[in-house]
């Protein structure tokens, strides 16, 4: 991965910019921000505490050449997709596709921040539900709460179990999925047909990408 | 029936404001026959609307004062107020033309004594004050207003307040009978000068101009400065009364934005930089003005006003689209937002927020009776398939005074160009 990243940052040298108009996906769109900053103005989250940089900051990193900063940050990986900054931007970027696309790009260059919970999220959430088309609620939250380890896991689960029972008394959680019987798609074959051939589409798209 | 003089070497002008009063005149004054009409009961448009111009600080009754005289000494103008085109047929150099007449229900003898005003009871927004107060429904639109001559307004007509109104006149100025017309009249060439309309706030959701009642207009913070106002000059909210010394500026509230207009207005930041001063003005050392600006782009020759408003150690620069406002207990609106220098999120109140809301072209949406291009904001184009109509001032662009009086001088001498062709083809 890292070799990946030397790749990366020899081809592009000082242009980072550049680099995410190329290899991000929507990384196009970076250069239209005019820094109004309406975009981080009606964000919900509270990146003071929860984010290194707002969007429009992070645009303007990277217009700064700012790669290791930018890539290595944890703001992308802290967007909650509610697009507000989308539905309101002046010059109508898509703020959070944008945001998705640089995390996106980060992790696959090896350079996002590591043991980051919602990269860890997203990660195990694909693996669980690509498996049989269908999400296996408690082996995903298992593996998001036993994270950090067995202490902190079982010190989550407590928490969060009068939750749990709750979804179990309104049949939303069914604990036979523990054992691995969970609810399926019909074509679990097909489902990973389909899968595959993204994947195939989309790997000869950053092919092609890497050698343009 | 009212009698209108045209012919096909006569220039009709659509549009009595700033930039259909400078083509009549300009035209006019070259000798040619004119038509000027507006839709309102007076002349001026939106100019006489504001408290001051920029960059002079000079009253726009000043102007307007020259223009009317102008005007008065020139017999080749004839003046068609609460007029409306609705209708255009016919091709360069010989339109036909029908305008719809409404009835002003006081005719030439009004003295503008304003007995009439004092007699009736009924009371009806303000629309010369932006709806920011209410006056009699027999009414003088302004004090400047031309022609000085009162009007009645169609909703008392078969009530008993208009019969008040007619006995109280004492020169048998109330008409009551007064119908609607139509009238057709030719024209040679056509300048459309319809201008704009503020940007409809409330469409900007996030600034709730239709949920908090200190968060105004532009427009309507010119009529709360101006001494002939709704608050005789005095800069009171309108939730409280209370006196706004502490009054933030919201720029391009709509413009600039693919959501809402998609062009700069050009004139919002002078505009705000220009209400400023009102706020020193009304309260000195002890009123406070902030700007939350994009950019602040003084158009023209103007960096100089923006430089010493900047000096001013009362106003305040924040470089920030506000995101989002928000009401405290007192009824103060507050400005929340991220300050792109520092990237610090802030919430401020404020006594009084006004947006600086854009220009909308009047033209867009509305049906011109004739086919014209308009540009992706709406704002009239040059049309060689329709090469004797012309746009002026803000139907064309979102221009200021001054340059709307630049395109409108441009029109009127287009129009005249088309007018002395036929003149030629007639000798």
């Amino acid at each position: 991965m890292s070799d990946l990243n030397q790749k990366m940052a020899a081809k592009y040298q000082n242009n980072f910019l550049k680099e995410i108009e190329e290899q991000a996906e929507m990384g196009e769109w970076v250069k239209m921000c005019m820094q109004c900053g309406l975009c981080s103005g009606s964000c919900p989250t509270n990146f003071q505490a929860g984010w290194d940089h707002p969007p429009q900051e992070l645009f303007m990193m990277i217009r700064a050449g700012k790669r290791d900063e930018v890539l290595k940050s944890n703001s992308m990986w802290m967007c909650t997709s509610c697009y507000n900054c989308y539905v309101r931007c002046p010059r109508k970027v898509p703020v959070t596709h944008v945001m998705h696309g640089i995390a996106e790009y980060a992790y696959r260059i090896g350079q996002s921040p590591k043991n980051q919970p919602t990269q860890h999220l997203s990660k195990t959430f694909w693996d669980n539900c690509t498996k049989t088309g269908r999400v296996n609620e408690v082996k995903l939250t298992q593996s998001l709460y036993f994270k950090d380890g067995i202490g902190s896991g079982i010190k989550k689960a407590m928490e969060m179990q009068s939750v749990a029972l709750g979804l179990v008394k309104a049949k939303r959680l069914n604990l036979m999925e523990a054992v691995g019987l969970s609810h399926k798609c019909k074509d679990i074959k097909g489902i990973h047909a389909m899968l595959a051939k993204a994947n195939e589409l989309e790997a000869k798209r950053q092919a092609d990408k890497a050698k343009a | 029936m009212t009698s209108v003089v045209a012919t096909n070497q006569t220039i009709l002008v659509v549009g009595g404001g700033i930039s259909g009063m400078t083509a009549a005149l300009e035209a006019a004054e070259t000798g040619k026959q004119v038509v000027l009409v507006e839709s309102n009961p007076y002349l001026g448009g939106r100019t006489v609307q504001l408290y001051r111009y920029f960059p002079k600080m000079c009253h726009p009754t000043c102007g307007l004062e020259i223009n009317l005289r102008r005007l008065k000494a020139n017999p080749r103008i004839q003046v068609l107020t609460l007029a409306e085109v609705t209708g255009i047929s016919g091709g360069k150099g010989a339109y036909s033309v029908s305008v719809k007449l409404k009835p002003r229900y006081v005719n030439s003898n009004c003295t503008a004594c304003g007995e009439c005003g004092k007699a009736v009871q009924t009371e009806i927004d303000d629309a010369f004050n932006y709806n920011l107060g209410k006056i009699k429904a027999a009414y003088l639109p302004s004090s400047m207003a031309y022609p000085q001559r009162y009007v009645i307004d169609p909703s008392i007509i078969g009530t008993p307040d208009a019969e008040r109104a007619k006995a109280a006149c004492k020169y048998d100025a109330v008409n009551l009978d007064d119908q609607e017309e139509t009238i057709s009249l030719n024209a040679g060439a056509i300048v459309w000068a319809t201008g704009w309309q503020p940007y409809a706030a409330e469409k900007i959701v996030y600034y709730g101009y239709d949920r908090f009642p200190n968060v105004i207009t532009n427009v309507e913070f010119e009529r709360l400065a101006d001494p002939h106002g709704p608050t005789g000059g005095k800069i009171l909210r309108p939730s409280d009364g209370k006196e706004a010394k502490n009054v933030a500026f919201i720029q391009c509230a709509g413009s600039r934005d693919e959501n809402h207009l998609r062009h700069c207005s050009r004139f919002c930041c002078m505009g705000s930089l220009k209400q400023t001063h009102y706020v020193e003005e009304a309260f000195g050392d002890a009123g406070k003005s902030t700007i939350y600006y994009i950019d602040i782009r003084a158009i023209d020759r103007f960096e100089d006003f923006y430089q010493k408003v900047q000096a001013n150690p009362n106003v305040s620069f924040v470089k920030s689209k506000v995101a989002r406002i928000t009401q405290d207990k007192e009824g103060n609106p507050v400005c929340n937002g991220v300050n792109v220098e520092g990237y610090k999120r802030y919430a401020t109140a404020h006594d009084l927020v006004v947006l600086a809301v854009g220009m909308e072209p009047s033209v867009k949406g509305i049906d011109i009776p004739a086919e014209v291009m308009s540009d992706s904001s709406g704002f009239i184009m040059a049309d060689p398939a329709n090469a004797g109509i012309f746009g002026a001032g803000c139907a064309t662009n979102a221009l200021d005074v001054n340059r709307s009086v630049q395109s409108a001088t441009a029109a009127a001498l287009r129009a005249i160009q088309v007018v002395n062709k036929v003149a030629r083809a007639e000798v």
